[in-house]
């Protein structure tokens, strides 16, 4: 063993096994993590988001009898969830790590990048679903705990386990994990599931095809070398584009489900008929556009899902304040 | 003469400094949970305390 100037543990570089070999790189992996590594294992721009729909769901639940949850336990179960959602995002990372490794969008995402070692992305991501999962159910209630759980689990062993390398179904069927933090905040609320976030899972379920699509389209190449079957990749871009324009009607219907049926009032029900009305357009002009105005038609369509999701849950607690 | 590999790595100065920094953040992480989680006691026990029967 060298010779160290002080007595912390060293190792001898020259072990030859492939085993030690790769020991060391893991240990090292360990190491050089910061914590802004670990926290970019859990997804952060996906966690926004699933933070504000959690949220909008927890405002949107009735307050009954008792005034509502308490701000601190509200605070505390939105916390959970979004520590719950990031960590089907840190397992979604470990098992993907190898088709990350190859993909120009994810090849710096910590672990293929070398910060973090697989196995410590596997542990954080369990023990924050546990723990997240537990705390939950002690502080606020089961029912969202179950909810979150199944979500979890959803979205790390349906989706990424099975579905992902299987089928050209797997964003449309997977983006049920994605759709669940709405429920998952309503339950936290009241203990109990209704009609609106029923609706709230169904908007976000249908945005999902045309919002990943968009984006499947753009990287098609990516999916295509690395053997994933995106529809894209599956069914070619035009196929791709008809099932897009499809499902943002469906999606449009959804999103105005909550005036039709009195959950909402005036504001919400012009508000979200102006902004589906510009997603199903673009949908429309990704469809007829020419080929070479289609890459651009699918990034603006990819940017706009996102904005019009963030306006359109908005404008639930904006009906609810402005009471027309 | 080669040795086996102990299972730890080199300690340089800028690893252990990553590690103190990561230690920190866990550390302010889990005060923060312990101060959340007796905030929560707090609420969900609420006006129990005051009413318990004596």
């Amino acid at each position: 063993m060298t010779d160290n100037s002080t007595d912390l543990p060293v190792f001898d570089t020259s072990a030859q096994r492939a085993g030690d070999v790769a020991e060391v790189a893991t240990e090292m992996a360990t190491e050089m993590a910061s914590a802004a590594d670990y926290f970019e294992l859990l997804k952060p721009r996906v966690m926004s988001l699933v933070v504000f729909t959690t949220l909008i769901g927890m405002i949107m639940a009735p307050s009954g009898a008792t005034g509502g949850v308490h701000p601190v336990v509200a605070f505390t179960a939105l916390l959970l969830i979004a520590v719950g959602a990031g960590a089907s995002g840190a397992l979604n990372m470990w098992y993907d790590a190898d088709i990350d490794a190859n993909m120009e969008r994810t090849r710096t995402r910590p672990i293929p990048s070398g910060r973090i070692s697989r196995d410590s992305a596997l542990g954080f991501g369990l023990t924050l679903s546990a723990g997240s999962v537990m705390c939950l159910g002690v502080f606020v209630n089961w029912l969202s705990a179950g909810l979150l759980a199944f979500t979890i689990f959803f979205y790390a062993v349906i989706y990424t386990v099975w579905l992902k390398r299987h089928t050209a179904q797997n964003i449309v069927i997977g983006g049920a994990a994605g759709a669940f933090p709405p429920v998952v905040g309503w339950a936290a609320a009241t203990g109990s599931v209704d009609v609106l976030p029923v609706l709230m899972f169904a908007i976000i379920f249908f945005w999902t095809p045309p919002h990943f699509w968009a984006l499947a389209l753009l990287k098609n190449k990516d999916y295509t070398d690395n053997n994933i079957p995106m529809m894209p990749v599956v069914a070619g871009s035009k196929n791709t584009r008809f099932q897009m324009l499809v499902y943002a009607l469906v999606m449009a219907v959804f999103a105005a489900l909550p005036a039709v049926l009195g959950h909402t009032g005036l504001f919400y029900a012009l508000f979200s008929t102006a902004l589906s009305s510009v997603f199903v357009a673009m949908s429309l002009w990704l469809f007829i556009a020419p080929e070479a105005r289609q890459p651009s038609a699918a990034k603006a369509l990819f940017a706009y899902s996102i904005l019009y999701l963030f306006l359109l849950f908005g404008g639930f607690p904006a009906d609810k304040l402005i009471g027309i | 003469m080669t040795e086996k590999y102990d299972g730890t790595p080199e300690w340089s100065d800028e690893l252990l400094a990553r590690r103190r920094k990561r230690a920190a953040v866990m550390g302010w992480v889990l005060a923060g949970f312990v101060v959340l989680f007796f905030l929560v006691t707090v609420v969900k026990l609420g006006s129990n305390i005051v009413q318990r029967p004596l």
